[in-house]
């Protein structure tokens, strides 16, 4: 009776910036919230945190700034992130666990240790990347329910 | 959700409605009404919080008496280790367990020894079962609630093994049927720091029914007990817990005895959530075990005791250093028992009481809602309302718990905007009246 894809989708955005490890964490933390009060299953929730905290971190750890936007709706969930920087010139490469381009010393904080994008796209039903040197990089992952989790 | 008890609740005569304890709670269930507070059955998970901060001491729990012991014949008490930490220095844990039987028990069993148990059983399922990382401790009911409300993507972390109260329980159960002592004549209770504790007994974590009958909060037990201590001085050895299950009681403890694992501890229910919501994210890939205890300390800063924290702290390590420990040596497992006995028999379910709507598209339409009532709310947070936050009350007013002019600024926009049109309305007169004036005025 609820023709579920005829409801406008929440859309939030939020601003990321550069080397701000303090406040690393919160947007995906607000999604994640955000999830749990919808209703979404356990399983989504989880894929949908790793996915948005790893891209937030990607944005403060390798960009010069961007945002993080979650549009969601019955149906899916949608994670744009996009940043400003220097973007990633093998994109093939970098897909690849263990390549980083992190500088020494934010790895020697732990960060950085080149999971984050194959991390993200195993979360993801559907997994998008661009990226543009000098310009910046485009991430956009939809995340839905699927069927073999209860 | 239906009728799920609780052992924290209101005394209304005491409650004066000053809402101190609705920004404390956890998870946002306490909201006041009609100048008395009022819990949110299925979103309280009897923390304990809102008695330790209640300056009217108007939230209580219920446990049961010591005068219940006697519906039994056979009534055995199981103490807590945080209650050996509760007397003042010279008190052995042998002085404690003489005091017990003197107060009417038949029995004493040792929670310490059931926490051993634990430890072994823990080492066993590591070893022989793979579970997601980081396996999360299930030993305080408190955390485990909190992960059920909050954290349901973690539920497969959880340690699926009793807690020392329920593996104590089963084993005196199990002694006193071997005594030739009939089981319905048998009274099994626990001496609790929690109330959490007495819920979990009452809805039982894991297993379909507890192996406990009752519970005696420490803090009503303390009195009657202290009055004894000192005749009990020359009690002979009845302790038989070592140093190791005595830890359990300060945060710290139950890893102590996992050897070689990546251990991660945390206590204080704000802390916890904080280091839930960073494993959900991802963050802590490198640890293996993470033991979260509700109370700041751990089971010696529950809600239901008497002495300072610290103090007891300090006290519980040092009975603990006394008692002795294996160092890096797992306890046995009692005679006749097998690892597989001390884990659950039930999954664990989520408890989804914070979604909005059980229809996913009629949820999002109400978080629009909500977002638009609180972005027109005062956004101060001051509580006046009842609710603890502004979204807390845009939230209850999208349930249909609450209303716009809770808000008490709220309310003076309308009794303004009354005003207004009140004073316009004056101003016009009816038509008939209209014309006469009208006239008046021509003359
Ligand atoms: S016991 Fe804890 S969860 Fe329950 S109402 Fe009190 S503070 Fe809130
Ligand atoms: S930490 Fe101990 S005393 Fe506090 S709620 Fe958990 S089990 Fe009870």
């Amino acid at each position: 009776m609820n023709d579920k894809s005829r409801v406008e989708p929440i859309k939030i955005r939020f601003p990321v910036e550069q080397g701000d490890f303090v406040r690393a964490g919160e947007a995906s933390s607000k999604i994640k919230r955000l999830l749990l009060q919808l209703g979404f299953s356990a399983d989504v929730i989880r894929r949908a945190a790793i996915a948005t905290y790893e891209a937030e971190m990607n944005i403060v750890i390798h960009s010069w700034g961007g945002f993080l936007e979650a549009e969601i709706n019955p149906l899916k969930i949608i994670i744009t992130a996009q940043d400003k920087g220097p973007g990633i010139p093998d994109v093939e490469l970098a897909m690849e666990a263990g390549y980083s381009t992190a500088p020494e010393h934010i790895r020697e904080m732990g960060f950085g240790a080149g999971m984050g994008l194959p991390n993200m796209r195993s979360c993801a039903n559907e997994f998008t990347i661009e990226s543009q040197a000098g310009k910046g990089t485009r991430v956009k992952m939809a995340i839905w329910e699927t069927e073999e989790q209860a | 959700m239906t009728s799920y008890f609780h052992a924290v609740t209101l005394n209304k005569d005491k409650c004066v409605g000053c809402t101190n304890c609705i920004k404390h709670c956890p998870t946002e269930a306490i909201r006041v009404k009609e100048g008395k507070a009022k819990i949110i059955d299925e979103r309280c998970i009897d923390c304990g919080e809102c008695i330790r901060i209640c300056p009217q001491h108007a939230k209580m729990a219920v446990t049961n008496t010591l005068e219940e012991i006697k519906r039994f014949r056979y009534p055995v008490a199981l103490p807590a280790p945080t209650l050996y930490g509760q007397f003042k220095a010279g008190t052995t844990v042998d002085m404690v367990i003489a005091g017990l039987l003197e107060l009417g028990f038949a029995r004493v069993w040792e929670v310490a020894r059931g926490a051993e148990i634990v430890s072994r059983v823990s080492g066993e399922y590591f070893r022989e079962k793979e579970l997601p990382k980081p396996v999360i401790s299930s030993a305080c009911p408190a955390v485990v609630r909190l992960i059920r409300v909050r954290f349901p993507e973690l539920i497969n972390n959880i340690l699926p093994v009793d807690s020392p109260m329920e593996a104590a329980a089963r084993m005196a159960k199990m002694e006193m049927e071997e005594e030739g002592c009939p089981l319905d004549e048998v009274g099994v209770f626990f001496i609790s720091p929690c109330a959490a504790k007495f819920t979990a007994v009452k809805n039982p974590i894991g297993r379909r029914k507890s192996f406990v009958d009752g519970v005696i909060a420490i803090s009503d037990i303390y009195g009657p007990l202290y009055g004894m201590l000192e005749e009990m001085k020359g009690a002979p050895r009845l302790q038989k817990s070592t140093g190791s299950g005595i830890h359990w009681a300060v945060s710290g403890g139950e890893m102590r005895l996992l050897p070689k694992r990546s251990s991660l501890s945390v206590d204080g229910l704000v802390n916890v959530a904080h280091v839930l919501e960073d494993v959900v994210m991802g963050k802590l890939k490198e640890v293996d075990f993470i033991e979260a205890l509700a109370c700041v300390g751990g089971c010696v800063g529950g809600p239901l005791t008497v002495e300072n924290p610290f103090m007891a702290k300090t006290r519980i390590v040092a009975l603990a250093k006394r008692a002795g420990q294996p160092v890096d040596l797992l306890p046995e497992l009692p005679e006749g028992t097998k690892w597989q006995d001390f884990t659950w028999t039930e999954n664990l379910q989520p408890q989804a009481v914070l979604k909005l709507d059980d229809d996913l598209a009629e949820a999002i339409r109400k978080m629009e809602a909500l977002d638009e009532i609180h972005k027109s709310l005062p956004g101060l947070d001051c509580g006046s309302c009842g609710a603890p936050t502004c979204r807390a009350l845009a939230e209850d007013i999208v349930r249909g718990q609450g209303n716009e002019v809770d808000c008490v600024f709220k309310l003076r926009e309308k009794v303004a905007e009354l005003a207004e049109r009140m004073v316009a309305l004056s101003s016009k007169l009816p038509p008939s009246m209209n014309e006469k004036k009208q006239k008046e005025g021509k003359q």
